[in-house]
């Protein structure tokens, strides 16, 4: 009983001297809770439907304050008027709306011809959730519009088409880009944050620091390495990834050289990223136990298994400064919607200005001696 | 007694001072908050000596080597490599050095080679001479047949003389060792020592090495400074430090039983200059006169009928140097060290 009291008594002492992994383990569950509290389930709002009105006659205009109504109550929608209907269901697959109702030509005369008049959604269903609520709604609203309490003179018979924007897409096939993500982000925390740390106790990094290696240098070269590491997940994930879920555009070579970028791009933020939360620390545990915790924090606020638009404001905030959020996207794009790389330039752009800006705090902070 | 060992060290040994110094340690100072690490530290390693800093675990050896190597920053004080000043030029300094921390640190996954190839880089020696100068120093440590064995094969001396390879990869003019054998077995300790005889003769290098064995110090070095709580308490030749203790042999000897008054009565002996008592017994007598103080002993014992259980003499050694400088045993200092608890986070300046 001693000898098995002596091992309960070694790791108590252990674990309440490791400030960090008591933290984490009261942390993690807590972040948990409401990270994912908040992040799923919740109803849609302010999703960017375009409004594109080709009749403009007074049948028309009933639409567009049922349109108006639902956002003022529900919120489900932010309506943006559209000139354009190509432009629109451009916008649509490029991801800046998650949809667009059209109200054709003629669309007043045909109610009151009482000739079978029709008004479409066309819907981003590479996001199962985003245009399931829009399609309810709009259902709904348009049911409202059929069949009102008071009994106008003319009554609407409108009938709603939903045109989905690509085939049946599987939720396999939407979770690939957030798997693929988190491999990226697994691969860079394992590379870029754990191996770090442990060299740096092992003493590895006092080799370096003898030799005329610049911190430049250095920097760079643990960054890059970090990166590579991730470039390589990210490519045999895609591969493996689409071939699993049955998504064949990465056999189309503008998409492959796209998505190439947005990894090497990904793996580069994600790196720099880890490398600044790193910088300081000399404890082999912490990285291991704020794993779960920044797992949490940033994988789930990213839109990657539920849509951002259905979060609270905070976890949008979250979601609005996570390289996450714009990796999923980016990868989503270009998986998901087969749009050109121009679609995702914001992603990159962003990306690209997250490295930049993480790097440049983290070269100052590293320090070239022990 | 201090301030006038610190002047002897400055000047280092008698012998007229012709050679370049390779090294030069004026006033270094290193600070963690308020605790001083190295207190005013001078001190000179000429060109082609193997110089070495003895002293316990704790008393500032790796600081001061650390400071030297560029690894950290010295609070004040200078110290140049080579006329390098290595806080206003380290690179300028990091070029002429080699290095070999206390730990093993080569990495475990690569092979022998490839830890080599990555210093060598590191180093930015060309790309013609790399492998030739490889191929060499693996001959020089013994390893040409573990070259492409993974380092975590390897044993502790095998390792310790990769690490020893590694330093040298991109040729050096000044090798820093840190504690080198610590850890080692004596058979390995040994090999490591010829290994770097070797060295110094092949390459004509200045060494310096920090050591708490007193016997390692003892056969590589050609001068020695003692360290001890952060400051420098001698500095000279081994056997010039030897000279330095009163008395020139030891004798150990152990009695049943000894009176109280004991170590008065053997102070009365003629020749002895120092006695340590260490208990069960056992004394250590400084004598100036091994063979006469010895005969003298034995026959006081006898007359008091104080049985004696052993007895040896030797010659003075850098341990006696030690105690007469430190007033304390180096093997007890090296005892305390495995009571000595890190503090949980390193104070920084």
């Amino acid at each position: 009983m001693n000898r098995m009291m002596a091992i309960v008594e070694r790791e108590m002492r252990k674990f309440f001297r490791s400030p960090a992994l008591m933290m984490a383990s009261m942390i993690m569950p807590l972040a948990q809770l409401i990270i994912l509290g908040n992040a799923f389930g919740g109803k849609i709002h302010d999703a960017r439907v375009a409004i594109v009105d080709e009749d403009g006659g007074p049948q028309a205009l009933r639409v567009r304050e049922a349109f108006d109504s639902v956002r003022a109550n529900m919120r489900t929608f932010l309506p943006i008027n559209y000139d354009n209907e190509k432009q629109a269901v451009q916008d649509v697959r490029n991801g800046k709306l998650q949809g667009a109702l059209i109200i054709p030509p003629q669309f007043s005369r045909r109610v009151y011809e009482e000739n079978h008049p029709r008004i479409a959604v066309v819907v981003d269903n590479s996001d199962n959730f985003m245009s399931s609520a829009i399609e309810d709604e709009l259902t709904n609203m348009v049911n409202d519009l059929n069949q009102p309490t008071v009994e106008p003179r003319i009554l609407q018979q409108t009938a709603l088409d939903i045109v989905e924007m690509y085939p049946y897409i599987e939720y396999m096939k939407y979770l690939l880009p957030g798997s693929l993500v988190l491999a990226m982000f697994v691969s860079v925390m394992i590379g870029g944050g754990m191996l770090y740390i442990d060299d740096k106790a092992r003493g590895v990094h006092e080799g370096y620091l003898v030799t005329p290696i610049t911190k430049l240098e250095l920097v760079l070269g643990l960054n890059s390495a970090g990166a590579i590491k991730a470039v390589m997940t990210g490519v045999i994930i895609t591969i493996i990834g689409s071939l699993l879920a049955g998504v064949g555009t990465i056999f189309h070579p503008f998409t492959f050289v796209g998505l190439l970028i947005m990894i090497v791009l990904t793996a580069i933020a994600f790196n720099t990223m880890m490398f600044l939360l790193m910088v300081r620390i000399e404890d082999p545990l912490v990285p291991r136990a704020i794993f779960g915790i920044l797992n949490t924090l940033l994988f789930f606020p990213s839109g990657s298994v539920y849509p951002v638009q259905a979060f609270p404001k905070w976890l949008r905030a979250i979601a609005r400064v996570d390289p996450f959020t714009y990796a999923v996207d980016g990868f989503k794009c270009l998986l998901l919607k087969e749009t050109a790389l121009s679609a995702v330039w914001g992603d990159i752009l962003y990306l690209t200005i997250f490295a930049a800006i993480t790097l440049s705090i983290a070269i100052p902070l590293f320090k070239r001696t022990l | 007694m201090t301030a006038d060992l610190t002047v002897k060290a400055n000047g280092g040994s008698a012998e007229p001072d012709t050679a370049p110094h390779a090294i030069e340690v004026e006033h270094i100072v290193k600070k963690y908050g308020d605790f001083t690490a190295v207190d005013n530290v001078s001190f000179y390693v000429k060109e082609g000596e193997i110089f070495g800093l003895l002293g316990p675990n704790g008393a500032g050896k790796s600081t001061l080597i650390r400071m030297m190597t560029t690894l950290i920053p010295i609070t004040s004080g200078v110290a140049r490599i080579a006329g390098h000043d290595v806080a206003k030029d380290p690179n300028g300094a990091r070029r002429l050095i080699g290095v070999i921390p206390q730990a093993l640190t080569s990495d475990l996954d690569l092979t022998v080679e490839e830890n080599l190839q990555i210093y060598a880089k590191l180093y930015d020696v060309p790309a013609k001479e790399r492998q030739r100068s490889i191929d060499e120093l693996l001959q020089l440590v013994d390893l040409t047949k573990w070259r492409d064995a993974q380092t975590k094969t390897l044993s502790g001396g095998m390792r310790r003389r990769l690490e020893i390879a590694r330093g040298l990869v991109h040729h050096p003019k000044i090798f820093f060792l840190d504690e080198p054998t610590t850890g080692l077995d004596p058979v390995s300790r040994v090999a490591v020592w010829e290994m770097l005889g070797n060295i110094k003769a092949q390459r004509q290098l200045t060494i310096l090495i920090t050591t708490h064995y007193m016997d390692e110090a003892d056969r590589l070095c050609d001068r020695i400074a003692i360290v001890d709580h952060g400051k420098l308490v001698a500095l000279d030749a081994p056997m010039a430090l030897k000279a330095s203790v009163p008395g020139s042999n030891v004798i150990e000897v152990q009695f049943g039983d000894p009176p109280d008054d004991w170590e008065q009565r053997l102070h009365t002996l003629d020749d002895v200059t120092a006695i340590q008592h260490e208990g069960a017994g056992m004394y250590r007598v400084l004598t100036g006169n091994g063979s006469r103080t010895t005969t003298e002993l034995v026959e006081m014992a006898v007359q008091a009928s104080v049985p004696v259980k052993s007895l040896s003499v030797q010659n003075t050694t850098l341990d006696d140097v030690f105690v007469h400088y430190t007033g304390r045993q180096l093997r007890d200092e090296l005892q305390k060290a495995y009571a000595y608890v890190m503090p949980q986070t390193p104070m920084r300046p």
